[in-house]
């Protein structure tokens, strides 16, 4: 699997103060890499940074090999970027748009033609693609931009907040559409958005930006056990009955570092999966197992975790 | 360079449909014609009297009854034309949010608005290209005779300098889109220099001479030469002024020159026309100074679109 991005030192500075700093970013291709933080964190100014829209202060960005600063054309010929509030010009149609986009990448009026039926049947409007871009909704535009960003047939995608201010039903069918063209065509996306539930469902792994800097980086469940159970994994089971005797016997068992009970559940930090023991011994202790799980993280946690200080 | 002319061909196809192109247009179709209609009645009247020479470009010059020649009409409504056209062609991309969309795509952001300006200024030249070949039909029809070739060279020249002209206010509104967010913000700037330009000017000038060069009763002729000297040099800053000075040496062939002397000696030296290169070697530093001031502009929005952040 080769690199897609990566950034060495990345440092951008505005009037001495820092956006984004010492960032080293590495997305792995085909991978749906999630870019999180708080508003202001850095974010943009890094997704301009990859595009070559922006220069950096120091470091160097390269964008599947090539440097963004010095190649931008090279770079944003294989780049999508859907913005954040995406724009269209309004008296033109759908298809109008993305004529243009495809001229100005280059593709011939004969062959952009039947790329842009492809790429509207895809997002799902072919039917209105002659309608001009006014009398469309948000969540309309929000999907012709996904077909913007296809039609250059991009090996990298990044998209900047798809999902904000789109009802669920529009939501779920853009993150389909990404997870999508991610599996179907080996797409490399970055994702940022703020809506955390959606990020862990499509993403195969996250990086968490505050003020300039990476501060974390790695799938959910690397993060969660980092974070949440310090280093250690996180079982819970209901039982029917709660004795002393299985507490006890349960605090014995070999990696069972707490124990911990609320009622009829039990929470136990191991340093390694013992739900196999920890069944055995509820099953002796004559009381029924009726509930063993390992403790789901969500990035929500995660990131609250992260902020919670500030 | 890449995506100049893809960009060039998509801002003309939005100029040349858009309500306010076509709204512009026929504005200044009904004024020309109105304009050249009675222009042509006068001359008419006056050729069936005297005969005289160029009389096809006086249609361009003359006034009729109550109503102002073409070219001052063109010297008012070509500022307006050119700001309408470009006070919002960058701004309003930003507030649609489709700059970071396009300037995602393979292309150098120069590209962008080096297109923007080129099919701003394409769209003046048909506009002007149209309305001249109307004039030429309407004085064919209403005088009986179309230019002759002298008078289509000088016209020709005289479409050059008002594209040129319009062209200076389209990239001051290029200027001022590209300098403030909001294009509400842009086209008051830019009404506000076309007012000073067109109008406080000419006050201003008079006062900067009365204070260097205080004219009375009893001022000498040196006196009041200096006064108009004065007057005339600040006056030039212009791009109105230098349109009005340009257009009348080429379309009037008998003009000899700009300013007090040569209203002076005008009357003592016959007026036989003078040469096309004659009367170009009167404008040239007029022209020159045009194309600069708008040269000057575009290079200035040129330098701060280029360092411009991308945020919509």
């Amino acid at each position: 699997m080769g690199l897609i991005v990566e950034t060495r030192n990345l440092c951008k500075y505005y009037n001495g103060v820092k956006a984004v700093d010492n960032l080293n970013l590495r997305i792995n291709q085909g991978e749906i890499y999630g870019f999180l933080g708080p508003n202001g964190a850095g974010k943009t100014t890094t997704i301009l940074m990859l595009l070559g829209l922006t220069e950096p202060t120091s470091g160097e960005v390269r964008v599947h090999g090539y440097n963004s600063t010095r190649e931008p054309l090279k770079v944003k010929r294989l780049t999508g970027y859907l913005p954040e509030n995406v724009g269209f010009y309004e008296d033109l149609t759908a298809r109008e748009n993305l004529r243009y986009i495809a001229r100005l990448n280059g593709i011939p009026d004969r062959k952009s033609d039947r790329l842009i039926e492809q790429v509207l049947e895809k997002v799902g409007l072919l039917e209105v693609a002659d309608w001009e871009v006014r009398k469309f909704s948000r969540g309309m535009k929000q999907r012709l931009g996904i077909a913007d960003v296809l039609i250059k047939d991009p090996v990298f995608v990044i998209l900047d907040e798809p999902t904000t201010g789109i009802d669920p039903e529009g939501a779920s069918q853009i993150l389909q559409l990404i997870v999508k063209m991610s599996k179907d065509e080996g797409m490399t996306v970055l994702l940022s958005s703020h809506l955390l539930h959606q990020v862990q469902r499509i993403c195969d792994r996250v990086g968490i930006i505050s003020q300039g800097k990476l501060v974390a980086e790695g799938t959910v469940d690397e993060l969660g056990m980092e974070v949440i159970g310090k280093g250690k994994i996180m079982l819970e089971a209901r039982v029917s009955r709660l004795t002393p005797n299985l507490l006890k016997a349960l605090r014995q068992l070999e990696g069972v570092s707490e124990v911990d009970s609320s009622g009829n559940l039990l929470r136990l930090r191991c340093s390694r999966d013992l739900r196999a023991e920890v069944a055995r011994k509820v099953v002796e202790s004559g009381s029924e197992l009726l509930e063993l799980r390992g403790r789901d993280y969500t990035l929500e946690e995660i990131y609250l975790r992260y902020f919670q200080g500030e | 360079m890449p995506g100049l002319g893809v960009v060039f061909w998509k801002e003309l196809a939005d100029y040349l449909g858009s309500r306010r192109f076509i709204i512009l247009f026929l504005l200044i179709c009904i004024i020309g014609t109105v304009s050249i209609y009675t222009a042509g009645q006068t001359i008419a009247e006056e050729l069936a009297r005297s005969p005289s020479e160029f009389i096809f470009l006086k249609l361009f010059t003359s006034q009729g009854k109550g109503l102002p020649s073409f070219i001052s009409l063109l010297s008012v409504l070509g500022p307006l034309i050119g700001i309408i056209l470009g006070f919002d062609a960058v701004n309003s991309e930003y507030s649609r949010g489709t700059i970071s969309r396009v300037l995602a795509q393979p292309l150098f952001r120069d590209a962008f608005i080096n297109g923007k300006f080129l099919a701003g200024l394409m769209t003046i030249a048909i506009m002007l290209a149209s309305i001249i070949l109307i004039i030429f039909g309407l004085g064919l029809r209403m005088l009986g005779f179309g230019p002759a070739g002298g008078e289509l060279s000088r016209i020709g020249i005289f479409f050059g300098i008002s594209v040129i002209y319009v062209g200076f206010w389209l990239s001051l509104g290029i200027l001022f889109s590209v300098i403030f967010r909001q294009t509400t913000s842009s086209a008051l700037a830019s009404i506000a220099i076309w007012m000073f330009f067109s109008f406080f000017l000419y006050m201003l000038a008079g006062l900067i001479a009365d204070q260097m060069a205080p004219v009375g009763p009893e001022a000498s002729a040196a006196v009041w030469a200096k006064h108009e000297h004065i007057r005339d040099l600040i006056m030039r800053i212009s791009p109105t002024t230098l349109f009005g000075e340009a257009t009348s040496a080429v379309l009037v062939p008998s003009f000899r020159g700009l300013g007090l002397v040569a209203l002076l000696s005008e009357s003592q030296i016959p007026t036989n026309p003078l040469s096309l290169g004659q009367s170009l070697l009167i404008v040239w530093p007029q022209m020159v100074s045009m194309i600069a001031l708008t040269a000057i502009c575009f290079a200035i929005s040129y330098l701060i679109f280029m360092r411009q952040e991308i945020r919509s």
